[in-house]
């Protein structure tokens, strides 16, 4: 009896065993051969190994707001333009450009849709399915996160059908877009904006296969097999949690274009894994944070990329001491960014005293928009002037010490800047103590928003090429100033360049609105301009990184061995 | 036996809806919105999406309606991932997880039960000092350090073994002694312990006059008898395997269900939050149960329902 309990025991663990076997086998080991692009022999086959630090959260286009899904939909599918290597909207689904005619003081753009414009099942890609994806954007009930981008765009009641409260609120067959025909397509903008085209290539504006994302109903775009593609690659696996597979697609219109066949992409969130990735050969394409920098930075596949993202902080003028523009000079000034940028971040970010980046956007004449105070503001001043700055502050508040709460986020970077703001701040400002105060990011933002901090670290991504993307954010009510800024001159100026047609006279506008934020109210504090170190083997050739949209395009890179 | 599986069953049941109930109103006081880009949404565009996912309803309204789906076996969708079914993430990422977990498991039991025995046989010997040296490296090395070690030397300096991925046996071998590092070091310590309290009892001298060998007496005797206590320790290892295997799973690049369960508490993914702390609770609870059984089975002395086995 004792025996055969013992018997038992030792037999589930053997059972157990003999499952668990069966199980690792199974699941996992079809065809996902991620790594295999070794390519010995010389053969330039063409696989490009990729990882991403994230799983992609949305691939329908209407839902989506992060990185990860916007570039992953940049490659599978299309809108009337897409970006090319220079940042430049180049046709896609549009056969040509649009005929433009006048009325009424709007402007009706006429789209014809390539007559090869396919969607992965061999159906045409009709005017209907860009109808039918904006409309859905729109609708209260579908909702899209992006859905002001087309009252961004300037297009016919797009920004009265998402307000509530307002006549047009909910009705989408308001918005100035209808289906001529099969293929043609008629925009009706009310305010023309310099960067409508470029607009056009937002994930937003990309059509949905109507007939089909009707059949799948709520089951739409949540699996490899309940979408159609109309871009350069089909999604041929999508392993939620691993990662997704792209091949070639055959029905695209640029087909001959594409050279690769094949595009693994696993997610890998874990740097040094990612390195270790790469020195193995498993994959062609690694970003390295600081720590990894120096360890290949002398590597000939080594190179960095400045991206248009501005880090900063908000000096929040609710705050007794912020709101005095000789403090807010002092901490401007004290702040060394060239030890930011060389030091603790050493992946090619630029120091900034500038809140408009650099290689970002032209204007009318062709020149930066950086061309304009192109070292930023007060950027030949530094400590000796901060310190008479923050004497002058102190005298005027009548005290000899202020105290201060930084607030920002838990990750490793955010805490590691917080402590260099600390440590930048306190010895070269007599008086100051500055409290860091770390959360998670969801806490961070409740806290910001309810105006519950003294300074706080904040960055900003452009959401199209053009400077109002940075600049509208500081407006007296604008959603993003949580800081209690108010400047008459400044909403002005930004308002008025809203609504300025003279290319000319907006961009002067907008140069003069940062000067405004920056040198006569100081109202932020720039840090730095985002970089990015990469290594790339020798053999990726055409891969190109785009400065605002969807990161990165797969659709001209070539595999030379 | 049959009455008291029963009653446990019930009380487990009771228990897993004070859990649910708990975590429901504890995420409630998350703050910040379950959207991904909350930062570049207006005040409108968070109202409309809250409405959209029931958001806005009173807490209790919407305790009601997650009860109540729960009970139908409804786990909701997920709001990072734009919709897809609960129980649908949660079955493509516990494959991962459990097998990891386990194969760790058993690989760690069996080293730990060995080595805990012959040091407990070998008593203040050269074996015995070395095997608790193993085994207090074993709890006080942070398996990811052990973890990104093998991964350089193994995997990029010798090429031995694949860096990271989840693709097949091979794949596996790494995470598994990085997360095993922790069972064999714990069960190791435990079972000679227990061993070398056995081996001082009466019943053992006994044994050994009565004439049986040196080997009967360590496998009939004491072996068995120290065992027992190892089962307690089973259940809580088993679910702190599962759980506990967050970083392993994102150096060796696993898409199992730890790495889940972190994120959706950061992005205020809730019905992913509720989805997985229900998971794993019912995991502990039937674990728990499980060892309860086994524990009655191995030791005939312990009596089961009033005694009636």
């Amino acid at each position: 009896m004792k025996k055969s309990r013992w018997t038992l025991v030792l037999s589930l663990v053997l059972v157990l065993s003999v499952f668990l076997s069966a199980c690792g086998g199974g699941s996992n080991n079809g065809g996902n051969s991620g790594g295999e692009g070794d390519g010995e022999g010389g053969s330039a086959e063409q696989v490009l190994n990729l990882v991403e630090t994230a799983e992609i959260p949305s691939m329908d286009t209407t839902q989506a707001t992060d990185n990860t899904s916007f570039k992953a939909m940049n490659q599978v599918f299309e809108g009337l333009y897409r970006l090319d290597e220079n940042n430049e909207p180049t046709l896609g689904m549009a056969a040509e450009e649009p005929k433009e005619e006048e009325k009424d003081g709007e402007t009706v753009y006429t789209f014809t849709i390539r007559d090869d414009a396919k969607w992965s099942d061999g159906s045409d890609v009709v005017a209907d399915d860009f109808i039918y994806a904006w409309h859905k954007a729109l609708n209260p009930d579908t909702i899209s996160p992006y859905a002001s981008m087309f009252g961004t765009a300037g297009i016919k009641n797009g920004n009265a059908i998402i307000t509530e409260g307002d006549p047009l609120y909910g009705k989408v067959e308001e918005l100035g877009a209808k289906a001529v025909d099969e293929k043609t397509l008629e925009i009706t903008v009310e305010n023309q904006v310099p960067y409508f085209k470029a607009l056009l290539t937002f994930a937003t504006f990309y059509p949905q296969p109507k007939a089909f994302a009707e059949e799948q109903g709520e089951k739409f775009a949540l699996e490899s097999d309940t979408m159609l593609y109309n871009g350069p690659f089909v999604f041929a696996e999508w392993n939620h949690g691993e990662g997704w597979t792209y091949e070639k697609n055959a029905e695209y219109w640029d087909a001959e274009t594409v050279s690769l066949e094949k595009i693994t992409t696993k997610v890998v969130q874990d740097t040094a894994t990612t390195v270790n990735l790469y020195e193995t050969g498993k994959i062609d394409r690694a970003g390295l944070s600081a720590d990894f920098v120096d360890q290949f930075k002398d590597n000939e596949e080594f190179s960095t990329l400045v991206d248009p993202t501005m880090y900063f902080m908000r000096m929040n003028q609710e705050n007794e001491a912020l709101a005095n523009k000789d403090i807010r000079k002092a901490l401007y000034l004290a702040y060394d960014r060239e030890g930011l940028v060389n030091v603790l971040l050493n992946n090619g970010s630029i120091a900034a005293k500038y809140f408009v980046p650099k290689d970002f956007v032209k204007g009318p004449e062709g020149d930066d928009f950086r061309e304009f105070a192109p070292d930023g503001f007060y950027a030949d001043q530094g400590e000796e002037e901060a310190k008479e700055a923050w004497e002058a502050g102190l005298e005027a508040l009548g005290t000899d010490s202020v105290e201060l709460e930084f607030l920002t986020t838990d990750n490793e970077l955010a805490a590691k800047i917080a402590e260099y703001a600390k440590d930048q701040f306190e010895t070269k400002l007599d008086g100051l103590t500055l409290t860091i105060n770390k959360q998670p990011w969801k806490q961070f933002l409740e806290l910001e928003d309810s105006g519950d901090f003294d300074i706080s670290t904040g960055g900003w991504g452009p959401d199209y090429p053009d400077p109002m993307t940075f600049l509208y954010m500081f407006e007296t009510d604008g959603a993003y100033n949580r800081m209690g800024y108010s400047s008459e001159k400044y909403d002005e100026l930004v308002s008025g360049a809203k609504k300025e047609t003279d290319e000319a006279k907006r961009w002067k506008m907008m140069q003069d609105a940062e000067k405004v934020l920056m040198e006569e109210d100081i109202a932020i504090i720039p840090t730095y301009q985002k970089g990015n170190a990469i290594l790339q083997k020798d053999y990726v050739k055409n891969f190109y990184v785009h400065s605002f949209g969807a990161d990165s395009s797969y659709k001209w890179v070539k595999i030379e061995k | 036996m049959g009455r008291y599986i029963g009653g446990r069953i019930i009380s487990m049941l009771i228990t897993f809806l004070i859990i649910a109930s708990l975590t429901f109103f504890l995420m409630k006081l998350l703050p910040g919105t379950p959207f991904n880009n909350q930062d570049k949404l207006t005040e409108t565009q968070i109202v409309q999406l809250n409405d959209k996912y029931g958001l806005n309803d009173p807490v209790p309204v919407q305790y009601f309606n997650y009860m109540k789906n729960l009970i139908s076996g409804d786990l909701g969708v997920s709001f990072q991932q734009d919709g897809r079914e609960v129980s649908t993430i949660i079955g493509e990422r516990i494959g991962p997880s459990a097998y990891l977990g386990l194969q760790s498991l058993v690989v760690g039991t069996i080293i730990g039960l060995f080595l805990g025995i012959i040091a407990a046989l070998r008593h203040n010997s050269f074996l015995d000092y070395g095997t608790m040296v193993i085994a207090v490296l074993g709890i006080s090395i942070p398996n990811f350090v052990i973890a990104g070690l093998m991964q350089y030397w193994l995997g990029v300096k010798w090429q031995l073994l694949p860096v990271a991925y989840w693709d097949g046996f091979a794949y596996t071998i790494m995470p598994t002694i990085a997360i095993a590092s922790i069972v064999v070091a714990t069960i190791a310590r435990f079972m000679r312990t227990e061993m070398l309290e056995v081996l001082g009892q009466d019943y053992i001298t006994t044994a050994k006059a009565k004439g049986l060998s040196s080997t009967a007496v360590v496998i009939r005797h004491t072996i068995r008898n120290a065992s027992i206590p190892i089962i307690t320790i089973m259940g809580p290892l088993v679910v702190g395997l599962m759980t506990g295997t967050l970083v392993i799973e994102q150096i060796f690049v696993i898409p199992g269900l730890g790495e889940k369960f972190v994120n959706s508490i950061l992005t205020n993914d809730f019905p992913i939050i509720m989805g997985t702390t229900l998971f794993f609770s019912l995991l502990f609870i039937v674990v728990i149960l499980i060892v309860d059984i086994m524990y009655g089975i191995i030791d005939p002395r312990i009596r089961l329902a009033g005694g009636k086995s």
